[in-house]
């Protein structure tokens, strides 16, 4: 392994086996999503079963309502999953005082984010996994029956998480572990604008502008178009990897300068107070 | 070749001057002791010779590595010890040296874990999660991780704090060992006197952030014409002067 691949797998391994004896942290890695998978699904099959009795309607159009409804939940929680993942794997550290001894190893900053972004990764698979099968299990619905192009989906909610989550941790380099609620809650803000349950046509114009400039929103157009209409909407899918490559430079950008910052204050020295 | 040299350093937050233009140089298996009361600037010193905190003004080089433009180069070849940065406490043992085994590169891991741990006398100890070690079992796992890369430079704050002194002297047994084996250069922080005396060729003795006085223990002994280190403190932090300096 080389050196800088066998240091990211160092602080990955890290995480592993902070998992591996911790049940709780693996709990929490799936209870959110499956959670709510359970509602969500439960809320669809009701609405569908409604839609389907209503005059105009069908099993076909409620099924394709509850489809696109449960694909919306799943593949936010790609995003939020993502996000966290790289918030927690920071705070992990900053929890157990063990900041120091990582920023004076041979461990670049930019080793040190893409080890948090594998940790990440790790964890989306490991929450977002197993609400896909309770979907499948309980609702029958498949996720993949988008075809090959959900890998796509999925890897620009991820990316658009992680550059939150770098954010959030530039904001915790600079103002300390009272940054920490902002893990939990920032993306959530963005949900408005993300068009995860319905079309971004459907928000006053401001909002639609906002919305625009969030990789999520064309992310979900493009998914609702995949289940409704069997179509791949391949400019929406540039838009957003665009815009996301534009949101992680900035987000590594903003992360570089404020590591820079806080050498330069010695906020690293004192850092989880 | 000096393993660290150190010159005009200063660090500088807002109006505070935390240390102000100090310069020092540490041989090849020399141990600089680095002595001062809480707030005289030795952990700002630290700190910058890891390249935690961007110097204010002033370089440092380390193995013959500028500090400022290439710190990485110097920090696999260096480490750090100290009672005040925790390490994973649901990690084992085993896993806590794995980890900072992979982050420095060392080849061969598995073995030198098993040879630390028969060195320090952690065989024992391997998978327990370090959560649930005494402080003293604590302090030779910090050691362990600190000498993980064979460090050639080695930096210890306060190595021996809250340790009983049959501990104590344990460990400073094995410092001097590791030392005279391997050629370590080290600077130590202190507030243990006797400490300083033993394991020290050279003391900085630092006040407000500036190096108010050096030289050897003996030295320093004989200048203020005291018995122990101790008093040479009290009279450096009273402002009393040395009896070479008196009118």
């Amino acid at each position: 392994m080389s050196g800088p691949a066998r240091r990211i797998w160092g602080l990955l391994y890290r995480h592993l086996a902070l998992y591996r004896r911790s049940w709780p942290r693996l709990l929490e890695l799936a209870y959110w999503p499956v959670l709510q998978m359970l509602i969500w699904g439960f809320t669809a099959r009701f609405l569908a079963a409604r839609l389907a009795a209503a005059p105009g309607g069908g099993p076909h159009e409620a099924g394709l309502a509850a489809a696109a409804l449960l694909g919306g939940v799943l593949l936010w929680e790609v995003a939020l999953r993502g996000q966290m993942g790289v918030a927690i794997a920071f705070m992990e550290e900053l929890w157990s005082r063990n900041l120091a001894h990582i920023f004076v190893s041979p461990l670049r900053p930019v080793e040190l984010v893409a080890g948090l972004l594998a940790m990440s990764f790790v964890r989306v698979l490991a929450g977002v996994g197993p609400a896909i099968l309770v979907a499948f299990v309980l609702y029958h619905f498949n996720l993949f029956m988008l075809g090959p192009v959900i890998v796509l989906f999925f890897a620009n909610l991820m990316v658009m998480g992680w550059a939150v989550a770098l954010g959030v941790v530039s904001l915790i380099l600079r103002h300390g572990a009272g940054a920490e609620a902002l893990a939990w809650s920032v993306l959530f803000g963005l949900t408005p604008f993300a068009a995860v349950f319905y079309p971004v046509s459907v928000l006053p114009a401001p909002m639609r502008a906002v919305a625009f400039l969030v990789p999520a929103s064309h992310v979900f157009e493009g998914m609702r178009a995949a289940l409704l209409g069997g179509r791949v909407l391949w400019g929406q899918l540039g838009w957003a990897s665009g815009l996301n490559l534009l949101w992680i430079g900035a987000a590594v950008a903003l992360f570089a300068w404020q590591f820079r910052g806080a050498r330069r204050r010695g906020a690293l020295l004192g850092a989880g107070e | 070749m000096d393993a660290v040299t150190v010159e005009h350093l200063s660090k500088r937050y807002g109006a505070t001057l935390a240390v102000d233009d100090i310069g020092f140089r540490i041989a090849r298996g020399a141990t600089v002791g680095l002595l001062g009361g809480n707030g005289a600037g030795k952990t700002t010193t630290i700190a910058m010779l890891l390249g935690l905190l961007i110097p204010s003004a002033g370089q440092i080089r380390v193995l013959g590595v500028d500090m400022a433009r290439d710190r990485f180069t110097a920090l696999a070849r260096m480490n750090f010890s100290s009672p005040y940065v925790a390490l994973p406490s649901r990690l084992t043992v085993a896993e806590i040296l794995r980890v900072y085994g992979h982050l420095y590169g060392v080849p061969r891991l598995e073995q030198r874990i098993r040879t630390l741990a028969e060195e320090l006398d952690l065989t024992a100890l391997l998978r327990q999660p370090s959560g649930q070690l005494s402080a003293g079992q604590k302090t030779r796992v910090a050691l362990a991780k600190a000498l993980i890369n064979r460090p050639e430079v080695l930096l210890l704050d306060e190595p021996t704090a809250s340790l009983d002194p049959d501990t104590g002297d344990w460990v400073r047994t094995w410092l001097e060992r590791y030392r005279d084996e391997s050629g370590c250069a080290m600077l130590l922080a202190s507030h243990n006197m006797a400490e300083v005396e033993r394991l020290c060729d050279d003391v900085l003795m630092m006040k407000q952030g500036r190096v108010v006085d050096r030289g050897s223990p003996a030295a320093l002994l004989a200048r203020y014409g005291r018995d122990d280190m101790e008093d040479v403190f009290l009279d450096i932090a009273r402002d009393r002067r040395a009896m070479g300096a008196r009118p």
